[in-house]
């Protein structure tokens, strides 16, 4: 199960007979592991990685934001993190150790969407008591990929 | 004026399949299953300890030998990682690559006439590189041993004027390696012949199904072995030419002599590198490794089912095939995948005897996945006609 996932979170487009290949198991096993999978809800879905600075047209903006919040009594954070990420511009929310308490990642049409997103939904909420937002300005590198193109080939097309 | 070049080059003939390499080289838009060298850049912990380098301005000469402290790290990795002793001092040299460490050794023991016995299919340097140096090359066939040197074969091969026997294990073409209890048995007929062991072991780090066995640690082999290593495979290093010799103090101090003359020393940066690659290297070796066997599997699977005959990779990053199936010689079979699939193999006569190796081709997957996938579709529809 353990190399399935590995092989998937890497690359979701191998199919159930590349990866019975490479595991050296037959193609029936691998399909209903598969299957168990995504069934348990441990495989979420299948999703590309996309360079948007190269998509025509279309960019959304990103920002990250720092929220202080103070814990619920007898709920902890999860009770605020909850009113927090079920905004559909949120788009990844952790609870952090240090000086602030969860980590968002928001996501708008523009700068103007996201701020006032901030402004007027998520700093007045009950229990948030500071933001910062930081905006994207550019993407190095995300989950282990590198999106500045550069990559050198030196190698000659054959080589004993 | 006409330049004559030496009689001892013009012995080495024109290489039979350099035609097929200028064509791969010219095209463009192929996929190439036909490149010896991995695919992924040096890990960059080791290329930062290269830059950190320059910086510091280490842009000199070393010592001929090697900087101390590599040999010393040289040293401490093969101690820990296979219980030997090779001194920093007496029994270490650092090399131009696992390449420069071969010639020296042939260079420094051979006597014009001397026989050099080298197990083919081989990497391709073993052969002329012995010729270069004025001894008389010979050719061990091991095609029907599955590829494998076997006592009997070696005994079979060895005259009175018998001196080297080269090794290379996990092998270049084949991917075939030895286990200890092979290699004990090739060592008691290299004690018998009173032989001296060049032993290759570049691919040692890419030994995927078993533990590997360094050669000199098989009793009475290390007095006369020289091993032989390299950073250019399991640190994918190729361009940084770095690698190191181990073995008696005699030979090592024989080679150092032509060293001295011919190199003067390493590039001073990639034995810095070397260093880091050996002390903090272990990680990205084996994430190269997972992902070498992920494509070993899938590849040797996939010829399988297209009813392709070859000796199972253990090791290293190549599979030899025989194309016998097809009705086509592996250099026809290459020439024309080539044009009409675009997919590049390397024929198996450049790996030894045209005779034994006309119906194999060597096949490496340092290619990503993806493109591995594409080339053998490709071949899969080339049979498919
Ligand atoms: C068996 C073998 N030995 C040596 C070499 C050359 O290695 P280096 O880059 O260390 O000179 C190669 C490269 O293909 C090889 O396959």
């Amino acid at each position: 199960m353990k190399e399935i996932i590995e092989l998937l979170e890497q690359n979701a487009k191998l199919s159930a007979e590349d990866i019975a290949k490479i595991l050296k198991r037959d193609v029936k096993s691998v399909k209903s592991a598969i299957g168990k999978l995504e069934q348990k809800k441990v495989i979420l879905g299948y999703k590309a990685i996309i360079n948007e600075d190269r998509v025509e047209g279309f960019k959304p903006v990103r920002a990250i934001v720092e929220v202080q919040v103070a814990p619920k009594r007898n709920l902890g954070f999860d009770y605020i993190a909850e009113r927090i990420y079920k905004f559909p511009e949120v788009k990844t929310c952790y609870l952090v150790s240090g000086t602030y308490e969860l980590l968002l990642i928001l996501e708008g049409e523009n700068i103007h969407e996201v701020s006032q997103f901030v402004a007027e939904k998520l700093a007045p909420l009950e229990g948030v008591r500071g933001t910062v937002t930081h905006f994207y300005l550019k993407k190095y590198k995300e989950d282990g990929v590198v999106f500045a193109a550069q990559s050198a080939n030196s190698r000659n097309n054959i080589t004993l | 004026m006409k330049i004559q070049i030496s009689d001892q080059l013009q012995s080495i003939p024109p290489s039979g399949i350099r035609e097929f390499f200028d064509l791969v080289l010219g095209m463009e838009d192929i996929i190439s299953l036909g490149i010896g060298e991995p695919d992924f850049v040096t890990p960059w912990n080791i290329c930062e300890a290269g830059i950190y380098a320059l910086e510091r301005g280490f842009t000199s000469y070393t010592s001929n030998q090697g900087i101390e402290s590599l040999r010393r790290n040289i040293s401490g990795y093969l101690s820990k990682r296979y219980k030997i002793k090779y001194d920093y001092k007496d029994n270490i040299l650092i090399t131009v690559g696992t390449s420069e460490g071969y010639d020296l050794a042939i260079r420094a023991i051979v006597n014009p006439g001397d026989e050099v016995l080298i197990p083919e299919p081989c990497y391709v340097s073993y052969y002329q590189v012995a010729k270069l140096a004025g001894a008389k090359p010979k050719y061990i066939p091991t095609k029907d041993s599955n590829f494998k040197l076997t006592a009997e074969g070696l005994s079979r091969a060895i005259t009175k004027k018998s001196r080297i026997l080269v090794l290379n294990y996990p092998a270049n073409p084949t991917g075939v390696s030895f286990k200890e209890n092979e290699l004990k048995k090739i060592a008691k007929v290299v004690k018998q012949h009173d032989l001296i062991v060049l032993s290759d072991e570049i691919y040692s780090e890419l030994s995927y199904d078993f533990d590997h066995t360094i050669f000199s640690a098989i009793p009475a082999m290390k007095e006369r072995t020289v091993y032989i290593n390299g950073f250019s495979k399991a640190y994918a290093m190729t361009g940084w030419r770095i690698g190191y010799v181990c073995g008696p103090k005699d030979i090592i101090q024989g080679m150092n002599k032509i060293h001295q003359y011919t190199m003067l020393c390493a590039p001073i940066m990639s034995q810095m590198a070397a260093s880091e690659a050996l002390l903090r290297g272990e990680s990205a070796v084996k994430a190269m490794n997972r992902e070498y066997i992920k494509r070993r599997n899938y590849v040797t699977e996939r010829l399988g089912q297209l009813k392709f005959d070859f000796p199972y990779p253990e090791g290293a990053f190549y599979i030899f095939a025989s194309v016998k199936h097809t009705g086509l010689s592996g250099k026809e079979f290459s020439y024309r995948l080539l044009n009409e699939k675009k997919v590049a193999v390397v024929p198996g006569v450049a790996f030894g005897s045209s005779e034994n190796n006309k119906d194999y081709i060597r096949i490496c997957y340092t290619t990503e996945f993806e493109k591995l996938k594409s080339a053998l579709d490709r071949i899969e529809q080339f049979l498919k006609g």
